[in-house]
Order: structure tokens, then C-alpha cells, then sequence
């Protein structure tokens, strides 16, 4: 027998803001995150000088040095969010987090910039200056994920998902998973990303990033034909998963229910992504999930605005949920946050559905012919009601993720 | 470094590195009970005084310090051998 897995809590730090009621209306005005990053300047041969960094954020005193001498920022934010969320579910300081029923499943696509950095001079500079107690705390991999653990004494499960641009969706997948089977009974998920020129310099390196420095704007253009790279973007975001029976008998708010995770591989090339077992991700969530296909009322894309991706995504979309699905990407509103965009996609996407109402794809003015014919929401806000919406990603190494969560009554 | 800076040098490292209250910092002050420090804490502070003195910290030398007075001690004795 398997338990019901509902959201209970919502947290982030984005580009746009940090609670639903400022992005809303960043998303409403069809306002970017993205800016031209002035220190960037000094890379002569990196071609993309654009970013969209999260917005300024204050810590509240508990985080003091003791907390913050292991914590890159990857992991102050991936902290902080998700002490929002637990705050929006009503569970700092209730009992469970320290009882061994509460755990945690979250990643980023690696550790602390400037940690990293402190280990590439050692070899560079044949000595130890300038690493201390913590520098490799800081800069491993899951150094999100034991600091959330931590801050709030978590000692249950720890599942890292350090799957780059699934690290956050896998998160959420991987609690849902974690619950229903029983082995936890609340799980702190999601992932995160701290802004560094390295991301931008790999997709640079190989021709797509966003040159469109002087109009940051109007980049990225997920699905356009103008479209010219992906911009990338900073941020947290954290989902609490909560077994429904413990959720219902806390008299808990119940923001939505997860009806289905499905996460494959392409197993073929290291960057090109695979429509076929694209496609086929998001028939396994529809399986896990025991929904038909039309239930599905929206299709929140990866969309990332690179050249093959979103051909690939496009077509392996539509070969699951037809040409009239509504489809939109949060990427031109973002950039690509990386280990952050699948929960932050995934927690924008069910207050979206709360609210009847669903964000375009900003910069989106004329679908690439070589993109598939879908409901592509483009312009403004798109007032819809549904009951079941589906938000997908996809990693380099082919790793897929497809997530259906279902409004909560 | 002139011996009689080296408990100033040590003091205002601890006060700046941890946070510590500079009325807390005496010799015979306890680096863990007294002054909060904990093992990796430690370890970033030799790591400082090996960058202000360039000499480096033997791990028995490291091992045997309890109190601000031993690490005067240790400091004092580093600075009477070559710099690395």
C-alpha cells in the first residue's frame, strides 16, 4: 500500500523575487531577470555577458558565523529557501523535523564557485594558501543538501540529486518517491544555483549562450526562431512534501497534490537530448500518475532556448499530448537557473494553476518552424483553469525528469 | 613580529576571524569552553597565524593547544625557527 504525497510549503530566492505575490506580478508584466553583468566584462573571449542573478536578499540572525562558515552561497540559498518553506508549511519547530520521519532530497549542479577555485589555485600554485577548515565542505557536491540537514537538525534520509538541470525536479521526484513508499513522512526537496561565469562559459564554448548583450531583455527566446542561446540565472527553490494523512491530521494547507514522477535517460550522447525517451519521461509519469494524457492541462517546458533542445522537446511534447496542448517555458523570465529550475519551475507552475492563470514564454514572438505545432502561450497571461498540470526537464547526459501535480481542492 | 605583539596579533585574529568578545580573550582563556571554538575553528585559526608568522604548525604542536597562553606559546617558538 502506498501513501498520497501532497506540497504542504513553498520557498525561493529568484531573479524576480522571493515570495509568489512579487514574481506574479514580475510574471504578469512580462518582466526579465536577465541584466548585462558588469564584472564579466573581463572575460575578453567569452562571448555572453548575460545573467540573471537572484534579487538581493537579507539573512535573519540565526544565520551566524558558526552557521555560515561551511555554506557557499549555494548553500545560504538552498538554506534559506527552504526555511521559507518550511515556514509556509508551519513546520519550524515542529517535532518531526528531528525525528528521523523528516529527510531531504536536493542538488545543484555542483558546490560553492569560489571554494572550487581556492582547489584549482593549489595545483596552480603549488601550496595550501588560502584553503581552510571548510573550503572543501563548501565546494562538494552536496554541500546544499547537509546544510539544509543542519540548520534544522534533520535526521532522516539524505538523497543529494546532483543531476545538473534535473538536480531540482529529481529532487522533488525523489521525495515524492521517498513518501509514498513510506520511508519518510515529510521531505524537504528542490535544488539550487549560485551564479558563476563557469555555466556560462561551458555553454559558450559551445555556441549556446546568448550573445545578445546589449539587449538583455530580450534573451533568452525559448522556441523562437530568432532565439540564439541560453542566458543563465541564479536562484533556490524548495518544495515540502508531505504524506497526506500526516498533512490532513496537522490541519496542514495543502497546496497540491503529486500525482506522478517519471525520470529516464537518453543513454546517446552527452549533450544532444533524444525526443524519443524525451517523449517517453513524460508517458512515465502519465503511468506512475494513472492519468490519461488529457487530463493534462498545461505543459510547463524545460525550454531553454537552445537550438536543439527545444526542436527535441517540442516534438517529444506533442507526440505525448497532441498539437493543442498550452506549453509555455519560464526561461526568458529566468534565464536557466540549472540545479534550481525544476523545483522553481515546478513550485511556479502549481501557483499558476491555483490561480488560473498561466505565464507566456517571454521573448517568444515568432515558433521556429523546426519546433512542433503546440498551444505555445505567448504575449501575456493566459487565463486557464485546470486540474492537472505537468512540468518537465532535462539534464545534460540525458538524464529526464517529468513531474504532474494536481490542484488541491 | 616582536614577541610582545604576538598575544595582540593573536587577539585581534580571534576577534575578527570568530567573533569573539575581546574582554573574553585572555591567556588563560580556553579556546573551546571559554571561547566557543570548536576543532575546525581551530583549524582556521592556525591556518591564519601560519600565514601572518609564514611558518608552519607542527600537527603535535596543533594537537597540544588548549588555551590562548599555549598558542602564544606556539606562535613565540615558531617565530625563533626560519621562516619556510
Amino acid at each position: 500500500m502506498t501513501r498520497r504525497v501532497v506540497v504542504t510549503g513553498f520557498g525561493g530566492l529568484t531573479a524576480l523575487g522571493h515570495d509568489w505575490q512579487s514574481i506574479a506580478a514580475a510574471l504578469r508584466g512580462n518582466r526579465s531577470g536577465v541584466v548585462r553583468m558588469q564584472e564579466w566584462e573581463k572575460l575578453d573571449d567569452l562571448g555572453s555577458k548575460l545573467a540573471a542573478p537572484v534579487a538581493l536578499y537579507k539573512l535573519p540572525p540565526q544565520y551566524d558565523r558558526k552557521v555560515l562558515r561551511s555554506m557557499a552561497p549555494v548553500a545560504v540559498m538552498s538554506t534559506r529557501a527552504s526555511e521559507l518553506a518550511l515556514e509556509d508549511a508551519g513546520l519550524i519547530g515542529d517535532p518531526i523535523l528531528k525525528s528521523g520521519m523528516t529527510g531531504i532530497a536536493y542538488g545543484a549542479c555542483a558546490g560553492g564557485a569560489e571554494a572550487t577555485m581556492a582547489f584549482g589555485r593549489m595545483g596552480e600554485h603549488r601550496s595550501l594558501r588560502g584553503l581552510t577548515s571548510n573550503t572543501y565542505v563548501q565546494m562538494m557536491s552536496h554541500t546544499g543538501a547537509v546544510n539544509i540537514g543542519l540548520f534544522f537538525g534533520i535526521t532522516g534520509r539524505v538523497i543529494p540529486s546532483t543531476s545538473a538541470c534535473t538536480s531540482g525536479s529529481q529532487g522533488i521526484g525523489f521525495a515524492y518517491e521517498t513518501i509514498k513508499h513510506g520511508q519518510q513522512t515529510v521531505m524537504i526537496a528542490g535544488g539550487a544555483e549560485e551564479l558563476s561565469m563557469g555555466p556560462t562559459a561551458v555553454f559558450d564554448t559551445l555556441f549556446a549562450a546568448s550573445r545578445r548583450n546589449d539587449a538583455p531583455n530580450t534573451a533568452p527566446r525559448p522556441f523562437d526562431k530568432h532565439r540564439d542561446g541560453l542566458v543563465i540565472g541564479e536562484g533556490a527553490a524548495t518544495l515540502i512534501l508531505e504524506d497526506l494523512e500526516h498533512a490532513k491530521a496537522r490541519g496542514a494547507r495543502i497546496h497540491a497534490e503529486v500525482m506522478g514522477f517519471g525520470t529516464n535517460s537518453d543513454g546517446a550522447h552527452i549533450t544532444q537530448p533524444q525526443m524519443e525517451t524525451m517523449a517517453r519521461v513524460m508517458e512515465l509519469a502519465l503511468e506512475d500518475s494513472e492519468l490519461p494524457a488529457s487530463v493534462i492541462g498545461y505543459v510547463n517546458a524545460h525550454g531553454t532556448a537552445t537550438d536543439r533542445g527545444d526542436v527535441a522537446e517540442s516534438i517529444a511534447t506533442q507526440k505525448v499530448f497532441g498539437n493543442k496542448i498550452p506549453f509555455s517555458s519560464l526561461k526568458g523570465h529566468f534565464g536557466h537557473t540549472l540545479g534550481a529550475c525544476g523545483s522553481l519551475e515546478a513550485w511556479l507552475s502549481i501557483e499558476m494553476m491555483r490561480d488560473g492563470w498561466f505565464a507566456p514564454t517571454l521573448n517568444l514572438d515568432e515558433v521556429d518552424p523546426a519546433c512542433a505545432e503546440l498551444d505555445y502561450i505567448t504575449g501575456g497571461v493566459r487565463t486557464l483553469q485546470t486540474e492537472h498540470i505537468i512540468s518537465n526537464n532535462f539534464a545534460f547526459g540525458g538524464i529526464n525528469t517529468a513531474l504532474i501535480f494536481k490542484r488541491w481542492p | 613580529m616582536l614577541p610582545q605583539d604576538v598575544f595582540k596579533t593573536l587577539k585581534d585574529t580571534l576577534v575578527e576571524q570568530f567573533d569573539i568578545d575581546p574582554a573574553k580573550i585572555t591567556p588563560e582563556a580556553r579556546l573551546y569552553e571559554d571561547l566557543d571554538l570548536d576543532s575546525i575553528d581551530a583549524v582556521d585559526m592556525i591556518i591564519k597565524l601560519q600565514e601572518i608568522t609564514g611558518r608552519k604548525v607542527s600537527p603535535e604542536d596543533f594537537k597540544s593547544v588548549r588555551t590562548v597562553a599555549d598558542v602564544q606559546q606556539v606562535i613565540e617558538k615558531l617565530l625563533a625557527t626560519p621562516a619556510s
